[in-house]
């Protein structure tokens, strides 16, 4: 059994990783990146360099059929040498659609020695800058998976419901862009993911295994990029809603920007247009992020984790975990000044 | 409702623990021969009006089994009861008299 699952595991480098941010995550779980900055400086210890001179790596624009191949190749290739220039090899991207350009792109290369050639002359043109191929691409939730276990031994909290002693039940989700374009790229490739499952279960947490467990959250890009045709992204979430919602889920957990977005918002929109929540007291079902999961069980602040600034409210669930949060303080900023609260939904509890 | 300007599409899958199967059942008793009906397609490959338009007595066996029967009754129109499709059935279903039947039962009749 070992022989065979070994063969599903991937190289994750110890130390020593080049972050890139995501574009789309600072703005809507803006808590989560800092989270994993924090989570590896402070209770890992690992050396991880964030460089304030990155940009886009023109997943979204690639996906929706508007930036060409090559212009992708030399975006990708200057985030390249910013972490070249810095002397790191293991390259770590925030984001799961990062995470799948670039390795589409190195495959690219790989098997098209001539592309790099050229990509290498674009940039050098453009920017006069040089670069060299990762050694190590991993996404953060590989890193964090690596070393669920010693986290575990430092967090606060465990994902057991405290009233009733039973560990909490999980959906996990995993980005299709994380192993699905490249299945060897992801822990248990594309038939066993098990990057989310391995954590939940290292902290205490069940995994609910659900007929849609592997069904697209509904982001897809071109589904949701043009107004008219977000109904087949809401009809995928809703098909993974509805095929959750009998096993009572207490949160889902996902490592992909698009799914935890799509997977929460949704839940809003399709209270607002049929009347329906996923949960017995019409609140919804928490969406977390991994880093967000992993800071809340670490004592994180939640509201430093940017819990407020999702659509489904989190406080049922952490009072069931049991972690000690400040009503008043969720709308406070840094500088201590309240914010204006949101308005409520008509439908779903907040 | 407030209107986003797109809507909720119902999923295609069959919920086959929902499949409302009482007109099929019904449809066994007036012709039970239908129930040795093992999806071969001859009836439709030998079908004259499936030569010209979308009738398609395999297709319609299927969406009666699985209580589809919305459109069921506009397809039917298509059949002239000529009998080719119960000359050629290797399991002797007697086809005429099953579409014969499917129209009526559609019919509430």
């Amino acid at each position: 059994m070992n022989r065979y699952w070994n063969e599903y595991q991937k190289a994750i480098a110890d130390d020593h990783y080049f972050y890139e941010r995501s574009c789309i995550r600072q703005t809507f779980f803006p808590g989560s990146e800092t989270a994993f900055l924090r989570i590896l400086k402070e209770e890992l210890g690992k050396d991880i360099y964030d460089d304030f001179r990155q940009h886009t790596c023109t997943g979204i624009g690639y996906h929706a059929d508007i930036v060409p191949i090559e212009t992708t190749m030399t975006v990708v290739a200057r985030l390249f040498s910013l972490m070249t220039e810095h002397g790191y090899t293991n390259y770590v991207p925030s984001c799961v659609t990062s995470f799948g350009v670039f390795t589409e792109v190195i495959h690219t290369w790989q098997e098209h020695p001539e592309l790099l050639e050229k990509t290498r002359e674009y940039l050098y043109k453009a920017t006069k800058r040089e670069f060299e191929i990762p050694t190590n691409l991993v996404h953060p939730s590989d890193i964090i998976y690596k070393f669920r276990e010693e986290l575990a031994k430092k967090m606060k909290y465990r994902l057991v419901n405290r009233f009733t002693g039973k560990p909490l039940r999980v959906v996990e989700h995993i980005g299709c862009h994380y192993a699905k374009i490249f299945p060897d790229k992801g822990i248990g490739k594309a038939e066993f993911p098990y990057v989310l499952a391995g954590m939940i279960e290292s902290w205490g947490g069940e995994v609910v295994d659900y007929p849609e467990r592997r069904h697209c959250c509904g982001f897809g890009f071109r589904q949701y990029l043009i107004q008219e045709n977000r109904g087949y992204s809401i009809s995928n979430t809703k098909k993974k809603l509805e095929s959750m919602e009998p096993y009572e889920p207490d949160f889902i957990v996902t490592n992909c920007p698009g799914c935890t977005l799509f997977l929460d918002r949704w839940q809003y929109t399709i209270a607002e247009m049929e009347h329906k929540t996923y949960d017995k007291d019409g609140y919804g079902i928490p969406v977390l992020t991994y880093e967000e999961m992993a800071g809340l069980l670490l004592g994180y602040d939640p509201w430093e984790l940017g819990l407020q600034i999702h659509q489904v409210q989190a406080e049922h669930l952490l009072d069931k975990i049991g972690i000690e949060y400040n009503p008043n303080d969720k709308f406070k900023g840094v500088s201590g000044k309240i914010f204006r609260k949101p308005e409520k939904p008509t439908i779903l509890q907040v | 409702m407030k209107d986003f300007g797109f809507a909720i599409e119902k999923p295609r899958a069959l919920d086959t623990d929902k499949t409302n199967r009482e007109l099929y059942t019904r449809l066994l008793k007036r012709e039970p021969s239908f129930a040795r009906c093992f999806q071969c397609g001859m009836c439709s490959a030998t079908c004259s009006a499936r030569n010209f338009t979308d009738y398609n007595i395999r297709r319609i066996h299927t969406l009666f089994r699985q209580g589809q029967t919305q459109e069921l009754d506009q397809m039917l129109k298509a059949c002239m009861l000529c009998g080719k499709c119960t000359l050629v059935c290797p399991r002797g279903v007697n086809l005429r008299h099953l579409i014969i039947q499917m129209r009526k039962l559609l019919n509430n009749d």
